[in-house]
């Protein structure tokens, strides 16, 4: 693979992530708990779109725009999507939008942590920008997560429930392909293994404030940076992209 | 003809600076969408006004990722310097350095203030878990006896607040 043709599939990972786990987060838009919450869930998925929409334009660019960032975005299908598997799970509850939070932007934190060393200049300020705002998503999942564990038995066991589910996708966080071969040879990132070391940390150090037991037996699924994904993301698909596909080029 | 040229291109320079400078005076007229007291050259997000071959070329860094007055700071931008007769105009989007509050005017903090939401202060622990809060000083009333009550508020840039001297729920713009 040729750096140009990693860059434009590394860019379409990174705003992937971003996109799913907002339409994940923008389901949640009128049901939070309470209005606050509701807000904040909102002002997530908000992050989580402007994010995205930075790297469909870049990607954009490196393929001479042939293709618009909103092409990108909604007129692919899921096999072409570079996303996580965490990202595109249901829902759940609260606890358990809350655990997929916390597992996925500790990541996000250490991941743009790392690329703000990159010596591609896009990506660089990016990945500064969007660390900021994934800080506010890690620390309030975190505290949500320690919340769930010392409050009442209810919320340990759900919160416990949503680990016990979801650690099976933790693994996909940190999986290399061709895609990032490249790129590390070339220095526009670096390999994922120092970034899975901090995350086992602090999620480690969480989990225990929390009480929460990591689970002993799990199958480990991977696959999303490579196109192979859940059976969740072509309903949530199926759901985003109507209105594109049903009337190309729509204007809002 | 040296002299000429040298005439000419002399007057196109200080032409450009004065050009330069009534670009910024018109950028700062435009308000933050958000918080129309303060315009976007207080803001900090206009970081550079140069011409070049006659266009306008006004350098933006972009400050929330999903912040939706960024579309249309660009289409005030447009619309306000056509307005008064740039027609040839570029906006640059610079991502690196990020935006940071630190970019913010001294006295469009004042302004701030005076319309009700508290300015951001340094916060060098807000990324903690369960950080000890600082407490933020009450836009109304001027009490620092305060509490954290979302880190999420009505635009990207603010957080909410209550005081608990006024009885007051209040926005704090975050330090970013």
């Amino acid at each position: 693979m040729n750096t140009k043709d990693a860059l434009i599939n590394y860019c379409l990972r990174l705003a992937d992530n971003s996109m799913i786990a907002g339409q994940r987060l923008a389901e949640w838009n009128s049901c939070g708990p309470y209005l606050e919450e509701d807000i904040a869930l909102s002002n997530m998925a908000l992050d989580f779109f402007g994010q995205a929409e930075t790297m469909y334009e870049y990607a954009s660019q490196l393929i001479n725009n042939q293709k618009t960032a909103d092409d990108l975005a909604f007129r692919r299908s899921e096999r072409e999507y570079f996303n996580c598997l965490l990202a595109e799970q249901p829902n759940g509850d609260f606890a358990y939008t809350m655990m997929k939070q916390f597992l996925f932007s500790t990541y996000l934190k250490y991941m743009y942590e790392t690329l703000s060393s990159s010596n591609d200049e896009t990506l660089k300020g990016f990945a500064e920008r969007s660390l900021k705002e994934v800080k506010y998503h890690f620390r309030h999942s975190s505290e949500w997560i320690i919340r769930f564990g010392n409050g009442t038995e209810e919320s340990l066991k759900r919160a416990q429930f949503a680990l016990d589910e979801l650690w099976r996708f933790t693994d996909d966080l940190f999986c290399m392909n061709a895609t990032d071969e490249e790129l590390i040879s070339t220095g526009i990132t670096v390999s994922s293994d120092s970034i899975a070391a901090k995350w086992n940390l602090t999620v480690k150090e969480i989990l225990q404030a929390a009480h929460l037991t990591i689970p002993e037996k799990f199958n480990v699924i991977t696959g999303g940076y490579s196109g192979i994904h859940s059976e969740h993301l072509g309903h949530l698909l199926c759901e985003m992209q109507y209105l594109q596909r049903a009337y190309p080029d729509a204007k809002w | 003809m040296v002299k000429d040229n040298f005439t000419d291109s002399h007057t196109e320079m200080a032409s450009d600076s004065t050009m330069v400078n009534k670009v910024w005076e018109l950028l700062n007229t435009i308000p933050d969408p958000d918080i129309p007291v303060i315009s976007i050259v207080e803001l900090g997000i206009v970081r550079k006004v140069e011409i070049v071959s006659q266009k306008v070329i006004v350098t933006i860094t972009p400050s929330y990722s999903g912040c939706p007055a960024m579309n249309i700071f660009t289409d005030d931008i447009r619309q306000v310097l056509a307005a008064n007769g740039f027609e040839n105009i570029e906006i640059k989007t610079v991502l690196s350095p990020a935006w940071t509050t630190d970019w913010i005017k001294e006295d469009a903090r004042e302004k701030m203030r005076q319309h009700g939401i508290a300015p951001p202060e340094n916060d060098p622990d807000g990324e903690f878990i369960f950080a000890k809060q600082k407490h933020v000083t009450c836009p109304r009333c001027g009490h620092a006896d305060s509490r954290l009550v979302s880190q999420f508020g009505s635009t990207p840039c603010k957080a909410l607040w209550y005081c608990n001297n006024c009885n007051q729920p209040f926005e704090y713009f975050k330090c970013h």
